[in-house]
């Protein structure tokens, strides 16, 4: 499968199966798309013979053949044209052990955004509530327990809003550092935060044992402040930002990211991506804000060709800035071309349900963090003592690129390994079916990484 | 090549013999959290 786009000044051809990224001049690029969509194999002769036929008004014949060849030469080296043949790899995911765990630390928040699917830490559980450091040291040894020979081990400390039940996340913390040395095993701890309650001694502590810091704004006060606001409808943006900064400086600009979220409401979010790194910050993410319902700030199809103008227009002053050493990174687009996760990884995806799993405040397992609340998809408890249940880990280890329609065809497979299942089952009723809004985005992210690539290989 | 300018090498058939160690990080897919390309991540494979 063979994937051609046109961006700005470049002719970029993804082919899918090999991962092999091409840039290539108008003349190659129309040859290229000409064999693909005719099905025609470059090493016959009747292609050179089409081809010749088909350009020969535009292109000189032998630049013609030459172009040939060299597709040819890309066919035979498996870099053009490759075959899938990955899809043995379909129940990876069978036995696998548990390796990251998403904690629910606590569910209740100090904001009210707008568009918060935790139902603003509640989780439709009509109720606020701290797990207790116990049942966080249960999940610890739950963990351990079901790793089998994994060696690193991640946990999220996830919200609601974290930092409301510190003290819970620091004793849980310190027990893990225990059972690091008692199994062999390596925590990796990451916390997610809205920076209310972030202050210097917090931060050291964090600082000294999270892998990884989530810093959640959405870019210009304005956009911030209108849907990440206060109970009594006041903005976070003024009271974050001089902490945020902080933090940023105080990891040495790495391990953390600023991560914001993009409506109907700032379908110009490249100001906003632009505006986060102005204020010093050089790892950044923003994302489409996903919703099952529709809402007056959810995104809609009608609104498609906007996005992709803006991420157009994003990845245009990314390059340049990178271009000039003041660039930062754009989450969604770095793409590691040569040494980016093996092709296991990228079927399979992001393992909820079987080696991701999320821990609600009072033990309750559920696939991932989205489906905390929902009770069809509870899949037991860290206090029993029978395994989780069988039925629906199952059937989210069975859940693949190749076991979606959708993905089989898509060219951004191997980039994307198959989206949110979450969003597909909550929204679409249906494990494999993706939500197609995100894909459509997903695949505009894709090419504008690979153009970055290309851009930047000048 | 002259007017082809190849950009990295077939990576994805090699990954498949020494991959699947599983050491790497879980890879949210979802907006709502960490949401990135899986392409983006570090392979934790010692023997790689
Ligand atoms: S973009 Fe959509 S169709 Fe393509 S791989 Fe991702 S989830 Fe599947
Ligand atoms: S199902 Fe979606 S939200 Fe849950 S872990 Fe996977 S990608 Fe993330």
């Amino acid at each position: 499968m063979i994937h051609t786009f046109e961006m700005f000044d470049k002719y970029i051809a993804l082919d899918v199966n090999s991962g092999c990224v091409h840039e290539l001049d108008k003349l190659s690029y129309d040859v290229l798309n000409f064999l693909d969509v005719k099905g025609l194999d470059p090493e016959d002769d009747e292609a050179l013979f089409k081809t010749i036929g088909e350009f020969k008004r535009e292109y000189d014949s032998e630049d013609i053949a030459e172009v040939i060849e060299d597709l040819a030469e890309l066919k035979r080296n498996d870099m053009l044209w490759a075959e899938d043949d990955f899809e043995y790899n379909d129940d990876l995911k069978k036995n696998a052990p548990v390796k990251a765990m998403c904690l629910h630390i606590s569910h209740d928040c100090n904001l009210r955004c707008k568009y918060c699917f935790a139902d603003e830490g509640q989780y439709h559980s009509g109720c606020r509530e701290l797990m207790s450091a116990e049942t966080g040291k249960r999940a610890m040894d739950y963990l351990v327990r079901n790793s089998g020979s994994r060696r690193n081990l991640e946990v999220d400390f996830f919200g609601g809003e974290p930092l409301m039940n510190f003290e819970a996340v620091k004793e849980i913390v310190s027990y893990a550092r225990e059972l690091e040395r008692q199994y062999d095993k390596v925590f990796r701890f990451t916390i997610t935060t809205n920076g209310i309650l972030l202050d210097d001694d917090k931060l050291e502590f964090i600082n000294r044992e999270m892998g990884n810091i989530v810093l959640s704004i959405d870019g210009r006060k304005e956009v911030n402040d209108r849907v990440r606001c206060r109970a009594d409808g006041t903005g976070s943006y003024d009271s974050i930002v001089p902490i945020f900064q902080k933090t940023a400086q105080s990891r040495g600009q790495d391990n953390y990211y600023v991560r914001g979220t993009f409506t109907r409401y700032n379908l110009d979010f490249s100001k906003d991506v632009l505006h986060l790194a102005d204020l010093g910050f050089k790892q950044i993410s923003v994302e489409p804000v996903v919703s099952g319902e529709e809402t007056d700030y959810s995104l809609r199809e009608e609104d498609l060709p906007r996005i992709f103008d803006e991420y157009e227009t994003l990845v245009r002053e990314y390059v340049a800035r990178k271009k000039e050493g003041r660039g930062f990174n754009f989450f969604h687009f770095m793409i590691d071309l040569d040494e980016g996760p093996c092709i296991i990884k990228r079927v399979s995806g992001c393992g909820c349900g079987c080696e991701y799993i999320a821990v609600a405040p009072n033990g309750d397992v559920y696939p991932c963090h989205q489906f905390v609340g929902s009770e069809e998809y509870k899949m037991g408890s860290i206090y029993d003592e029978c395994e989780l249940d069988r039925d629906l880990r199952n059937k989210f280890a069975a859940c693949n690129i190749y076991s979606k329609p959708d993905c089989r065809d898509c060219f951004a497979k191997f980039f994307c390994s198959g989206g949110c299942v979450a969003n597909a089952c909550l929204i679409n009723g249906s494990i494999n079916k993706p939500h197609k809004l995100s894909c459509e985005m997903m695949r505009k992210r894709v090419e504008c990484s690979l153009y970055a690539k290309a851009a930047l290989a000048e | 090549m002259k007017r082809i300018k190849t950009l990295n090498s077939a990576s994805l058939k090699k990954s498949a013999c020494k991959g699947g160690c599983g050491e790497c990080q879980t890879s949210c897919q979802s907006a709502c959290k960490t949401s990135c390309t899986v392409a983006n991540q570090k392979c934790e494979n010692e023997d790689r």
